[in-house]
């Protein structure tokens, strides 16, 4: 690992440490819910965190059909991987949370079928990514996915709006959330983030390292 | 030949294959049957409950047939070397592009038909009402599947695993097609107006535009090489 990747790594624990401890110790219990909702302080850092690993993969799949440089090609893929873990975080943490709130752990709600659609195509993304073994080609097929992909992103995100549904919308667009649980928040976002971007920098130097050891012709 | 002409040289072309060979349409044609009297198996003895179910029911016997008609229309091209020859031609593979969605759509809504008019014919279904209404939902609903399906056939049809990974790359795509055609070809069988719930046809023409604009632009850019 280099040094960035150290620091980024660092900042994040430091900062998850300080979050966790904010969300589940400092803050007050939710009014209506009780401790059950300090799992917000998880499951909502860890979807947005997964719809911005999202977006960097639509912004480097036209990036890479535009230009053709490697490096945008490396930065999706490992953007799409970081995002799909996030994305499962999202989906475990959110059936953790359902069961004592709504008493089951899965329903058709739009968001939530909207979340495991989108956990489904970028899952389709990186196992197209493995059946193709030229590089420049695997990267081209999956960067239409990867734009493809967001659009299914878009309809996830609007689905709260578009239809009536059992999950709530988000709190923090609307502003109902207290402040006292505002900050811990943020403090994970950031520290998710971090993560995010410590996941991203491990691997994009993995995959330039294995591409280096095929460009010697080291592997057959 | 500009764009246009292309695209319909290549219909013409498809057409005409799937008409002498007759090995396509007769597959479909069989499959399609056979999903029919499947339907009455897997939901039980009374026609009540396959009638209640027969929008989710059609849309998933059109998504299954839909999905063999697209990687046929590749099928075709990589059997006989045809892929390489594809970025040969000199206008562009625009015009490609829109030619095998129209033979896709061809493919998917006259095969659409038959499993309707089964469906229609086993089970009691009143279509001649619902008609107006049904056949745009249809059409609209075929042109977003296609307009994505003839991408991912085209990805696919360069792959060893293209069996598997076609549908898995697929269906969760067109899932923001498959619930507004679904839910209006509901409303159409209760031969209710679209009316009432505006938005779903709505969500189906954006996302019947945004998937067949993004399939032109990519398209180029999945079969040179």
């Amino acid at each position: 690992m280099n040094r960035l990747t150290i620091l980024l790594g660092l900042g994040a624990v430091a900062l998850l440490v300080a979050g966790l401890w904010m969300g589940l110790v400092q803050a007050p219990p939710d009014a209506v819910q009780g401790e059950v909702q300090r799992i917000m302080y998880l499951h909502v850092p860890s979807i947005l965190t997964a719809y911005l690993a999202f977006t960097v993969v639509l912004v480097c799949s036209i990036g890479y059909l535009v230009r053709g440089t490697r490096g945008w090609d490396r930065l999706a893929h490992a953007s799409a991987e970081v995002g799909v873990v996030f994305t499962a975080i999202t989906l475990f943490t959110g059936s953790i949370w359902g069961k004592p709130t709504w008493g089951v752990w899965w329903t058709w709600d739009a968001r939530l079928t909207g979340t495991a659609v989108l956990f489904l195509v970028y899952l389709g993304y990186l196992m197209l990514r493995s059946v193709v073994e030229d590089r420049d080609r695997a990267g081209r097929y999956a960067a239409v996915v990867g734009i493809l992909g967001f659009v299914d992103v878009i309809f996830t995100h609007m689905a709260v709006t578009w239809f009536r549904t059992l999950h709530q919308p988000s709190s923090l667009q609307r502003g109902t959330i207290d402040t006292a649980l505002q900050l811990p928040l943020y403090v994970n976002l950031l520290a998710f983030a971090l993560l995010y971007a410590t996941f991203v920098a491990g691997r994009v130097r993995l995959t330039a390292l294995d591409e280096a050891i095929e460009a010697q012709g080291l592997r057959g | 030949m500009n764009f246009l002409a292309l695209a319909a040289e290549i219909l013409r072309k498809d057409l005409r294959i799937e008409a002498r060979s007759r090995e396509g349409v007769n597959t479909l044609l069989f499959f399609s049957a056979l999903l029919v009297f499947l339907f009455r198996f897997a939901l039980g003895p009374t026609e009540a409950e396959v009638r209640q179910g027969a929008p989710g029911l059609l849309w998933f016997a059109f998504i299954l047939t839909g999905l063999w008609g697209v990687a046929r229309t590749f099928q075709i091209e990589r059997e006989n070397d045809c892929l390489e020859s594809f970025r040969l031609v000199p206008e562009g593979l625009g015009g490609i592009y829109l030619g095998k969605v129209l033979v896709g759509c061809c493919l998917m809504v006259a095969t659409e038909l038959m499993i309707l008019a089964m469906f229609g014919l086993f089970f009691h279904l009143d279509l001649w009402v619902a008609t107006a209404w049904l056949v745009p939902v249809l059409v609209l609903g075929t042109v977003g599947f296609v307009a994505i399906g003839t991408l991912f056939a085209a990805i696919t049809a360069q792959l060893k695993a293209r069996e598997v990974l076609l549908p898995l790359l697929l269906f969760p795509l067109v899932i923001p097609v498959l619930l507004p055609a679904s839910r209006l070809t509901e409303l159409a069988l209760a031969g209710e107006s679209f009316a009432a719930e505006p938005h779903w046809l709505r969500l189906l023409v954006v996302f019947d535009l945004v998937f067949l604009v993004l399939g032109y632009l990519t398209f180029p850019l999945v079969v040179e090489d």
